[in-house]
């Protein structure tokens, strides 16, 4: 059961029978987090809508516990699966208490009527999402972030194995998107529920998603773990990004690098204490160099995104004759050279001769004095 | 009802237990009203009109059918079928346009809006001249059916409009073109038709509840009897179509036959009230929100019921003021249903604006 348990067989999506993307194959197990991403408009919802039935399946399957899921009735889907749409809610005098209590429905009797054992799970949810403050608020008297959460917690209410989500947290703030992806990961965590959802933060999803799913196109483009798909090539293609970068370490999104190849600044630095010179310089477009950094060292992560050119050397070495000529040349070439704070050890001591050139060129300075920082 | 299965909730919360007690006393509260008004208003339409018969012989007259013999006939052959009728179809219209209201998602829809009660009379009225000319009188099913049958004609032309259009102001404005191209045809056919029928459409197409006898009070209790029990059997998927078409298929609303019986009982509803008494304006719109307002909840367990109940009074009420204001002269019951009716939306629409942000 654990080896198929939802699984999209060629399946292809769209609207009005025209097929929007086809041939995707997903085999996803249970209590994982998938997420789809992709540029807007690739059919991340489309996608979901059907599987979760609410548009035709124009080609293909889908399996769930091996049953395909177009013979299984609405009524048997709707204990098995849930969903949070992105649509937004036209309620009235509605609590969140009663907006919750409609996950109930498979469940309760012909008039709707909650038993006390529904009232119960009512109340689990809403604790579940840290929303029991909330239960007799009317629904369109909250914040954005908490109507996600209230319409997550109908989603539990529903006791689904499966949770579809989409964009769930668009329109939330970093607070709120936090604690809602925190929830979810509980969910699939604990309980052992699957949720399948579209993010738009990519840097989120790359933290809280077990297989990413990246759809563009007519055709998903590719399918795996985080680690595989959060590579700077997969992403930049994936979005057709040609303005900035995707850093994969941090999962962080750079803006273009200053335009030219001539750097003006030349900016020496370890440990970190570049990236905010980095910044600086990229907010008033000066092209500039970086070095000499080890390539371990963070600095090097943002400057090889950043900068015109970055002299390395590999970690621990004793800076090299190679590294250090070429290091001096750019210096001649900057107008000025900004000693961001370094760290000067055994390894690194011709940093120090470096220092050294540029002051005699005149060309020194801290960060601050160099005006870049405050 | 569901005060009963509420009170028994055990949620860990005392503030939240508290908040339940307190919404079960409201809508009782609300239900008690209603239920006065009911009888008062029903022992006040009894005893006026051109002859004034006391409160005291009034209940004789009802429970012994005894007394002055020309008091009884009144009452009896006269104001008691107007009455019933007044409520029942007044239930009928309010709850027909609280199911058009759910159905469209927008709270200005109602029957004689969207141009449905017209088109009910554009058939009714054509059947009537048709078989009047034909020498014999439709009987109260088939005048239900023609009315029906006019219903849904209009009923198709909105939807096929709102499958064009998502927006709910344009869907409005076709609802009230056909509503008017509807009563041009109609007019047109009274036009043409010989005296005697004009005398019998005129009052009718205006809308009124003069003239009804024990047997309209049969077929309509029939009617709408089991309509409303269907309604109120519908209010669990009713209540999870509110949350929209996806959520609600989503916990397993069979929607497309949803979708049908909503249109078909609120037509069903709107075509008894037109077959009898005629288009009458703004009660669909205006006792939903009313209703709404007072119980403090859209809930369609609870609003159901007491949404007809509320229509019985409104129409039963303003059916009064009809027979009462300029007696002997009678105003159209849309004359008197406008007038308290359309503030309400007015007023309904300004909160409505005021409350979103």
């Amino acid at each position: 059961m654990n080896e198929k348990y939802f699984e999209l067989s060629n399946l292809s999506v769209g609207y009005n029978r025209k097929p929007l993307i086809e041939d995707i194959c997903l085999d996803i197990k249970k209590g994982e987090i998938v997420t789809l991403i992709g540029p807007n408009g690739a059919g991340k919802s489309t996608i979901l809508k059907s599987i979760a039935r609410q548009l035709e399946i124009l080609g293909g399957k889908v399996f769930f516990d091996s049953k395909e899921i177009r013979d299984i009735s609405y009524k048997e889907l709707s204990t098995k699966m849930a969903v949070v749409l992105t649509e937004r809610l036209k309620t009235e005098l509605l609590t969140c208490h009663d907006i919750v209590a409609t996950g109930r429905y498979p469940y309760t009797g012909r008039l709707g009527i909650l038993s006390r054992e529904d009232e119960d799970k009512v109340d689990e949810a809403l604790r579940a999402v840290n929303a029991l403050d909330l239960g007799s608020r009317d629904f369109n008297a909250i914040s954005d972030g908490q109507k996600q959460r209230i319409l997550l917690a109908r989603a539990i209410c529903q006791e689904p194995e499966i949770i579809i989500l989409d964009e769930p947290t668009s329109f939330l703030d970093i607070r709120y998107k936090l604690e809602l992806l925190s929830i979810l990961g509980r969910m699939a965590g604990e309980k052992g529920i699957t949720i399948i959802m579209t993010l738009h933060e990519i840097d989120l999803a790359q933290k809280i998603s077990d297989k990413i799913v990246c759809v563009s196109g007519d055709h998903v483009t590719g399918y795996g773990t985080p680690q595989e798909i959060f590579r700077e090539d997969v992403i930049r293609e994936l979005y057709d990004i040609d303005n900035g970068f995707f850093d994969p370490m941090f999962g962080s999104i750079e803006l273009m690098k200053p335009e030219g190849d001539v750097p003006e600044v030349f900016v020496i630095s370890s440990g970190g204490t570049g990236i905010p010179v980095y910044r600086e310089l990229q907010k008033s477009n000066t092209p500039f160099a970086a070095g000499i950094l080890y390539t371990n060292d963070m600095d090097y992560q943002l400057a090889r995104l950043l900068a015109c050119e970055v002299v390395t050397e590999e970690p621990f070495e004793e800076i090299s004759e190679r590294a250090f000529e070429r290091a001096k040349e750019l210096i001649s070439i900057s107008g000025r050279v900004i000693n961001a704070g370094v760290r000067i050890g055994t390894g690194n001591r011709r940093i120090k001769e470096l220092l050294d050139f540029a002051e005699a060129l005149g060309k020194l300075g801290r960060a601050e004095q160099a005006g870049v920082l405050e | 009802m569901s005060h009963k299965n509420i009170q028994e909730n055990s949620g860990p919360e005392g503030s939240f237990r508290s908040e339940i007690f307190r919404r079960r006393s409201r809508y009782i509260t609300v239900f008690i009203i209603l239920a006065i008004a009911f009888l008062v208003i029903i022992v006040v339409n009894v005893n006026s009109g051109n002859v004034n018969i006391p409160v005291a012989r009034i209940f004789d007259i009802l429970l012994t059918k005894s007394g002055d013999p020309k008091e009884v006939d009144i009452i009896w052959r006269i104001r008691l079928p107007r009455i019933l009728m007044a409520a029942m179809l007044g239930g009928a219209l309010s709850l027909s346009g609280f199911l058009l209201q759910t159905f469209f998602e927008n709270p200005i829809a109602g029957p004689f809006v969207l141009g449905i009660s017209s088109g009910a009379k554009m058939v009714v009225a054509f059947t009537m001249i048709f078989s009047l000319t034909l020498g014999h009188a439709m009987s109260s099913y088939s005048l239900i059916a023609a009315a029906f049958a006019g219903s849904l004609i209009s009923i198709g032309f909105i939807l096929i409009v709102a499958r064009r259009v998502k927006n709910m102001a344009a869907l409005l404005v076709a609802g009230i073109m056909i509503g008017y191209i509807c009563s041009a045809v109609t007019d047109l056919m009274v036009t043409f038709a010989s005296d005697s029928d004009i005398v019998n459409l005129h009052g009718w197409s205006l809308g009124s509840f003069s003239g009804m006898n024990w047997s309209n009070v049969r077929i309509t209790a029939v009617v709408v009897g089991v309509t409303f029990l269907l309604t109120f059997l519908c209010s669990k998927p009713i209540g999870a179509y509110q949350l929209g078409e996806a959520y609600a298929q989503s916990v397993g609303v069979n929607i497309k036959f949803f979708r049908i019986a909503l249109i078909l009982l609120s037509s069903i509803f709107s075509a008894t009230v037109t077959a009898f008494a005629g288009p009458i304006s703004f009660v669909g719109i205006a006792i939903p929100f009313l209703i709404k307002s007072a119980l403090g909840t859209s809930r369609p367990i609870v609003v159901i019921p007491a949404t007809f109940v509320g229509g019985a009074v409104f129409c039963m009420f303003c059916d009064l003021i009809a027979r009462l204001a300029f007696a002997p002269l009678e105003l159209n019951i849309s004359t008197v249903t406008s007038i308290f009716g359309a503030p309400v939306v007015i007023y309904m629409m300004i909160s409505r604006r005021r409350g979103m942000r």
